[in-house]
């Protein structure tokens, strides 16, 4: 198939406006200036200072053990849904699992929020963040999950029992080994997901934890130096690995959900 | 004691009913077949001997022992999948090893009876590869050295070769019944292909909307089935309407429309006066050119002309009509080389049968 100039050049373009400001922000963090404004000459410096901001650093060690916990439970729990959403044909089942997926992040942060403030009469922290990024995250490791099984010739669960294999046997034999690449995939876009979610974060931390994103954010309402730059660059450079690896055990599934 | 028995066994879905009281045994040893058109409930059938499913009604029985509320892991009973069902993620050997390691036998009893088992089906040397790399044929014979490694009492097979070429299906059918020989496991073989059922069995049951309408010997069934499903559903048959004359010990003399008085193999639950169908196999109507002289009594024969004609290449099937426009088949073997018929279009024609064939159905 040929494709016209002109389809290639909006393509570019939309590329360029996607990916130069992520480029900008990679090389002013090694800019030897304290502006982001002309290139000066490299440096590690800001790495250094990031290094040493103690405040930074805590809120990077929050981000990634919230965002391991969450993707944890998440995919424990987003797997037992991608079954059963498979195995019973319940009809409520999936809207109640995807709709957090589909719903716009700043309703989920606010109504999180006043469930835990006002129904449930919680002080805001870890925690409530924690459960918040489970809720969300469980939906798209149940979607991939799902995905995985929704491929599969029926029989061979059937088989396995018909063979002498208990129910428990056959998950673990044959159940599990195939959706396993599913679940990883899930297991890395949630955790993805977790560590760079401002919005939800923003409404159920309260004043007691900070997460990456909501310190780059506290920081860049001051001025912004180049070390948002370096600890954007690092977000940035985990997150894309991640994807990396997930889209290697499911590009299919990937794919659809993403 | 049968191995098997079914008793008295309904499935409904919802307000629908798949298997409809079926009755029946299987033997120990039996090549027994399931025959019967799409949606009669075979599969549906055979779910419930596997253990998937449970009759609504009714009870199965293995070895006198009743099946109720036994997991399919705790029956002996083993199943080839029409879609073959092979784990995707182990290998050949790995696929036929697993019964074996469920059943916890030793890792070196494993690997020979894998061996031996991968022997039978003639597939050694595939035993590291996956499943995605066999043809269609390979991937049969895994499914069934799987079923048979651990020796189960019963071996169902659902459709078990519906997804091979005509080439590749005589070929297996030949192994089938050779590998059902030497292993001495009972058979329950599941098909809507007559031909493929007539082959393989021992005895068949021809089921029809979830009942069983006739349970027989191949050979039995073929020539005396007992309704008209059957009839019809079990190779190519003429069927013209009769009413019953006579009907004594030794014959049963029927007046047939468009031929007269036929006579036919007794049936002892007919009554002089009752309708209904008689019928008879091309092959064992002959056909012969002009109008010859009636023989006598008891010798089936009517005048006919030459409709058309179906070469086959081994026979030739004549289509004849008859002076009140019924028509019948009739079957000749081309054994002269090079001719391709003997009859031409519009040739009179007698056609003859003699009064120990042809059956008379009353349903
Ligand atoms: N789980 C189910 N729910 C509802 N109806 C069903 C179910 N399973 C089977 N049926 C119906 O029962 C009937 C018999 O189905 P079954 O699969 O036993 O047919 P079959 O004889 O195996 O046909 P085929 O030769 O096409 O495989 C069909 O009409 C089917 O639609
Ligand atoms: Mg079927």
């Amino acid at each position: 198939m040929r494709r016209s100039p002109l389809l290639w050049a909006v393509a570019l373009a939309v590329y360029a406006f996607l990916y130069i400001p992520l480029v900008v922000v990679v090389l002013y963090s090694f800019n030897d200036s304290r502006l982001n404004a002309e290139w000066v000459g490299f440096t590690l410096h800001w790495y250094r200072v990031l290094l040493n901001d103690g405040e930074m650093l805590e809120a990077g060690a929050n981000s990634l053990l919230i965002a391991f916990v969450s993707a944890t439970f998440a995919t424990l729990l987003g797997t037992m849904s991608g079954i059963a959403m498979h195995r019973f044909k319940l009809r409520a089942l999936p809207l109640l699992v995807i709709t957090p997926v589909a719903m716009p992040e700043i309703l989920l942060g606010v109504s999180l929020l006043i469930f835990f403030v006002q129904v449930l009469n919680f002080t805001l922290g870890l925690f409530s963040v924690l459960i918040a990024h489970i809720t969300f995250c469980v939906g798209f490791v149940a979607i991939v999950v799902r995905a995985r099984l929704a491929g599969m010739d029926e029989s061979i669960f059937e088989a396995s029992r018909d063979l002498g294999a208990s129910p428990w046997q056959t998950f673990r034999l044959i159940t599990f080994p195939l959706i396993l690449p599913g679940v990883i995939a899930g297991a890395l876009m949630a955790f993805t997901l977790s560590i760079d979610d401002f919005v939800i974060t923003f409404f159920t931390a309260g004043v007691g934890v900070h997460t990456l994103p909501l310190q780059i954010y506290s920081m860049i309402k001051i001025a912004v130096t180049p070390e948002v730059n370096a600890v954007s660059t690092l977000l940035m450079t985990l997150t894309l690995g991640m994807i990396i690896v997930a889209s290697r055990f499911a590009p299919d599934a990937l794919k659809g959900a993403a | 004691m049968a191995l098997l028995e079914i008793r008295n066994v309904v499935r409904r879905f919802a307000d629908f009913t798949a298997v409809d009281g079926v009755s029946l045994q299987v033997e120990a040893g039996e090549f027994f077949t399931l025959l019967g058109p799409s949606g009669c409930g075979k599969t549906t059938l055979l779910r419930m001997i596997a253990g998937f499913d449970a009759p609504d009604e009714g009870e199965l029985l293995l070895d006198g022992q009743s099946l109720r509320g036994i997991p399919p892991e705790h029956r002996p009973i083993h199943t080839v999948f029409q879609s073959y069902a092979l784990f995707p993620h182990l290998t050949v050997a790995e696929n036929v090893a697993f019964p074996l390691r469920m059943a916890k036998v030793a890792p070196d009893d494993i690997r020979r009876r894998v061996q031996d088992a991968l022997e039978a089906v003639h597939l050694s040397e595939k035993q590291r590869h996956l499943p995605h790399e066999l043809s269609g044929g390979q991937k049969q014979r895994v499914a069934l050295a799987r079923g048979l490694v651990n020796r189960p009492r019963l071996l169902l097979l659902d459709e078990p070769l519906g997804a091979l070429d005509a080439k590749l299906r005589e070929e297996m059918q030949m192994e089938l019944i050779n590998l059902q020989k030497n292993v001495g496991i009972t058979f329950v073989f599941v098909t809507h292909s007559q031909a493929e059922a007539l082959a393989l069995s021992h005895r068949i049951a021809v089921m029809n909307r979830g009942h069983v309408e006739q349970l027989d010997e191949p050979s039995r069934l073929y020539s005396f089935p007992r309704n008209r499903f059957v009839a019809d559903f079990i190779g190519k048959i003429n069927m013209l309407e009769a009413a019953v004359l006579r009907s004594t010990a030794e014959a049963l003399v029927l007046d047939v429309a468009g031929v007269g008085e036929v006579w036919a193999p007794a049936l002892p639950a007919v009554a002089a006066g009752q309708r209904g169908m008689f019928a008879v196999r091309p092959e064992q109507v002959r056909i012969q050119s002009g109008e010859v002289a009636p023989a006598g009594v008891g010798h089936n024969q009517v005048h006919g002309r030459v409709l058309d004609f179906l070469y086959i290449g081994d026979v030739t099937t004549y289509l004849v009509e008859l002076a009140n426009g019924t028509r019948l088949e009739a079957l000749l073997p081309n054994t002269a080389p090079g001719r391709a018929k003997f009859f031409e279009a519009d040739d009179p024609v007698t056609l003859t049968w003699s009064s120990q064939v042809g059956v008379f159905l009353d349903a």
